[in-house]
């Protein structure tokens, strides 16, 4: 029979499917003698050893070309989680501006510090159950200043220190309902309260970033948990000039030196100033923060001075992150469908470098 | 932030010019306000329900404009003007006046039967008023934003707006039995008692939200004319027979809620909004409230407050260096008319009732930075000079998350809120023994409590790492929460470290070996001497038998270590053995 070539256009060769036929493979080498050409056997070396130190025996032994283009073996290290890295540099930001961190080790706060007295009215919409967790147990606050108390009571429905005030019924039963703090503000709160004590007055810086809650409609960028980042300043004759002063030199230690103010609203400052940066790699100018002076109706029934202001500025701690590790989905840095891989990869937080890389999205 | 739809090209021609879309949004930004959105009526049902839906739809071009939620007077088109226009000092704010009726005096009487329910009410007459299909929409519109915001979705105050060519005066205000109220409501065609009517909208998507605030009460309020004809029936629904149309002519507005002073706000603004459309321009027709205890008093009250400030203070609090007379024009563009009197460094403020969102010098304050121009000030570093400090428990978390990953470990950051089953259950406790904090109402079970253990969310994170190469080794310094009576609100929380190894084989020596190091690192000698640490056999609902020890240091239970139990691994959908430590670091302090 003539030879069945297999594979060779359309006919495969019925032969050769029926086994009458066997196709062998005749392969041949032409083999010459090489450099490294020897009548005796030696192994190719890998690695130096301490036998090879101490005979000697390194200098004849041949060595394998090391393969610098393959990765080494990454150390078994352990890893800071992201968020808690940009935290720790946010810290330092503030440490180094002369800012004194705050208490803020209490998640459970009363509807008084959290809203009463920093002068948000009782009917206003953040205390809805829709914006705000509140508690079934502990349902209210065991204590309250008595008499701060009477004075905030006083300045919400009668006015006073200057101000019309809201005109309204105010309740402490309301003010007593306790919730998951949704601002560090209520620590704030607290600190300056306990700063006017002290007498006679010394200015004071003060930081905190912490833990807040808002029971908000959730998505990829909202959690009902996040941390917020607040400063304040309280001393004599501060002004709105002052404040863009300080976030100046904030932002600028973020590596963030093209700031712009947008008048905005808060219920407890007045001015307020929502602070906007120009983002390279978007090419728009987006929000990086709110701030403001505290409202006169909030500084004093707590007894500071008269000529003393307040100012402060707030910023969320997720969101900078997010841009920084090129993070879309929240839920991949925060709570438990963490991606750890990520958090195994994620390089040194170092705030003042290069912004991101120029495919960096936008998150809100 | 309240939004406020307007029709672009009708806003430029309120404007009196065009703008580029970045001309108004930078002009928006000088204000305060945000042009959130270009869009069109036919992309906005486009997005909602789909191409097919949104043919025919209207294709004008709609600036929705965000609105900073105190300004009750920017939310309409017709606020908006105004205010930018006296902005740009293109027109001098008008002057609202409130006038006396040609003829009879409009009477609104209020009967006790209100006071259960809802107490205050407030009335005007808009004379004379010449609607166009755009100030008609306008001026439905308008109500809704206000229902929805300053009358926080009408719990508080209710608007009515009536053809008062249709009616006549004098009109009651009272609460009757459900059953005794029967009408024609807005757009139906036949009458319905109240408790009828409560039926039907619980299926309106719109109205079934606001039933609830009058739903069990006994008495419902409703207002009649003289002829016993249904004004409405606040704050669900308007009577059929009193429907404005854009022929209407006379329109009688009354407000009636549980807050008396924003139901005089509420009346001034709509009015002060919508006279502008009267033929006595800018002028609003008084009504008369009778209050059950016989008194009267005469609305819309309009008033114009006048406050004094110093022109140094202004300058002070903003940080720049303006005459008074220019201070006193700064004022005067943002709707604030003020002028220098006494020793010339005084300035008088009037300030209308359509600025009732201020209430102290420092909201005049802001208005003056805003007309100077926030990015015009100059900036300045306080030269408050302070020595900071770190809050020690912080600084004790931070020093010790460093070594924990020299160790080997690696961060996680969970939730602090959590379900029952998580913090009780899953680790073979009842809730009631957890001292935890359980939040009311919670959407999903994820938000029913404060952890009271970082155990779980670490268990959380594996379970949703498992792909990951063996060994798990996590840890996590951060706040759990307890009830504590004796702080002032009933709670606090408390620092915990917790790690984890999770591996093929469970690691007890690792773990046990990972407590001895920050012990170590917390110079913290073994052994029963006061300042040292021991483990001693212990045993918990969620440890394996015989693979379980509690920790005393300084004298004190900080916490345990041990081999989880095959249930807890289990219940929290893992297979693998691993070994935890969980302690309190406060007493390290």
């Amino acid at each position: 029979m003539s030879p069945v070539w297999p594979g060779v256009g359309e006919g495969k060769g019925e032969l050769f499917w029926t086994h009458w036929t066997e196709v062998l493979t005749l392969k041949t080498y032409w083999v010459s003698k090489g450099s490294a050409f020897s009548t005796s056997i030696s192994k190719q070396e890998a690695e130096l050893s301490p036998e090879m130190i101490s005979s000697g025996s390194w200098r004849d032994r041949p060595f394998k070309s090391y393969n610098f283009s393959a990765h080494g073996i990454l150390p078994d290290s352990g890893h800071l989680h992201p968020l808690l890295k940009v935290r720790t540099q946010f810290r330092q930001i503030f440490l180094e501006m002369g800012f004194t961190e705050m208490p803020t080790d209490n998640f459970i706060e009363s509807s008084f510090w959290n809203f009463d007295a920093l002068f948000q009215p009782q009917q206003h919409p953040a205390r809805d159950q829709h914006d705000t967790f509140f508690l079934k147990d502990p349902a209210e606050a065991l204590q309250l200043p008595t008499d701060y108390v009477h004075r905030v009571k006083r300045v919400h429905s009668h006015g006073g220190y200057g101000s019309q005030g809201y005109k309204y019924n105010w309740k402490l039963d309301e003010a007593r309902k306790n919730l998951l703090r949704t601002h560090t503000t209520a620590a704030s709160a607290r600190a300056l309260y306990r700063l006017a004590q002290k007498k006679p007055f010394t200015p004071a810086k003060y930081f905190s970033i912490d833990r807040v809650f808002r029971n908000e409609t959730l998505d990829a960028t909202h959690l009902a948990e996040f941390h917020q980042i607040e400063g304040v300043v309280a001393d004599h004759g501060l002004t709105l000039g002052h404040l863009m002063g300080v976030l100046r030199e904030f932002f600028t230690k973020l590596g963030i030196t093209q700031l712009r103010f947008k008048p905005a609203y808060n219920p407890y400052t007045e001015p307020s100033m929502e602070v906007f940066s120009y983002h390279q790699g978007l090419k728009k100018w987006v929000e990086v923060g709110n701030s403001g002076l505290f409202r006169p109706e909030m500084l004093l029934p707590m007894g500071l001075p008269e000529n003393v202001s307040v100012i402060a500025w707030g910023l969320s701690l997720e969101r900078p992150t997010m841009i920084k590790y090129n993070i879309n989905n929240i839920r991949e840095l925060v709570g438990h469908k963490v991606n750890l891989q990520m958090v195994y990869d994620s390089p040194l937080c170092r705030l003042d470098a290069e912004q991101g890389s120029p495919q960096t999205q936008e998150t809100t | 932030m309240p939004t406020v739809s307007v029709k672009r090209d009708l806003l430029f021609q309120a404007l009196g010019r065009t703008y580029t879309d970045e001309e108004f949004d930078e002009l928006c930004f000088e204000f305060g306000l945000e042009l959130d959105e270009i869009t069109s009526e036919k992309e906005i049902i486009s997005k909602e329900q789909g191409n097919e839906k949104a043919e025919g739809a209207s294709d004008v071009i709609l600036y929705k404009i965000d609105v900073p939620a105190n300004r009750y007077d920017l939310l309409c088109l017709e606020g908006l003007v105004r205010g930018l226009q006296v902005f740009k000092e293109r027109i001098k704010a008008p002057v609202y006046k409130r006038v006396m009726p040609n003829g009879e005096i409009q009477k609104l009487i209020i009967t006790e039967e209100t006071a259960k329910i809802r107490p205050y009410a407030v009335a005007a007459v808009l004379r004379n008023i010449k609607f166009t299909k755009d100030r008609y929409d306008s001026f439905i519109e308008l109500q809704e934003k206000l229902h929805q915001n300053i009358c926080r979705k009408r719990a508080l105050v209710a608007i009515g707006t009536h053809d008062l060519d249709t009616l006549s005066g004098p009109f009651t205000y009272t609460a009757k039995r459900p059953s005794d109220i029967k009408f024609k409501p807005l757009n139906k065609t036949k009458e319905y008692t109240a408790c009828e009517l409560m039926n039907i909208y619980k299926t309106d998507n719109h109205l079934k939200h606001y039933l609830h605030i009058i739903e069990n009460k006994p008495l419902y309020p409703v207002i009649y004319d003289s002829n016993g004809v249904v004004l409405s029936m606040p704050p669900i629904i308007n009577g059929n027979h009193t429907k404005i149309t854009v022929n209407t002519r006379n329109v009688f507005i009354e407000c009636t809620g549980t807050d008396f002073t924003k139901a005089k706000i509420v009346l001034d603004i709509i009015v002060t909004m919508f006279s502008e459309y009267c033929e006595n321009q800018f002028t609003v027709e008084a009504a008369e409230v009778v209050f059950p205890n016989g008194k009267s008093s005469t609305f819309p009250e309009l008033a114009y407050r006048k406050e004094m400030v110093r022109a140094d203070l202004i300058n002070k609090k903003v940080g720049i260096r303006e005459t008074p007379e220019n201070i006193a024009k700064l004022l005067t563009r943002m709707y604030l008319k003020s002028e220098v009197i006494g020793d010339g460094n005084q300035i008088e403020i009037e300030i209308p009732p359509t600025r009732a969102d201020v209430i102290h010098a420092c909201d005049i304050v802001e208005d003056a930075a805003i007309a100077y121009g926030y990015n015009n000030i100059q900036m300045a570093l306080p030269k408050t000079y302070t020595i900071a400090n770190q809050f020690p428990l912080n600084k004790l978390t931070e020093l010790l998350r460093y070594d924990m990953a020299a160790a080997g470990f690696t961060e996680a950051l969970t939730f602090a809120l959590c379900s029952q089953e998580d913090i009780a259950d899953k680790l073979g406790l009842d809730i009631s023994a957890t001292n935890a904090v359980h939040i009311s109402n919670p959407k999903t079970a994820e938000f029913q409590v404060a952890r009271t253990t970082l155990l779980p969310g670490l268990l959380k994170t594996i379970a949703a790492n498992r792909k990951m190469p063996l060994p798990l080794k996590l840890f996590e310094i951060s706040d759990i929460v307890i009830k504590d009576s004796s702080r002032d609100v009933g709670a606090r929380n408390y620092r915990h470290l917790c790690a984890v190894y999770y591996n093929k084989n469970p690691g007890f020596e690792i773990i046990h070996g990972l407590l001895d190091r920050i012990m170590q690192l917390l110079d913290v000698p073994p052994g029963e001497k006061k300042r040292g640490y021991v483990i001693k056999a212990s045993e918990g609902p969620a440890f394996f038998p015989g693979r379980c020890a509690e920790v005393f240091a300084r004298g004190q239970s900080i916490g345990k270590l041990g081999v989880l139990h095959p249930d807890v691994i289990t219940k929290f959908e893992l297979n693998m053995p691993c070994s935890t430590l969980e302690i309190n670091i406060e007493p390290f302090l």
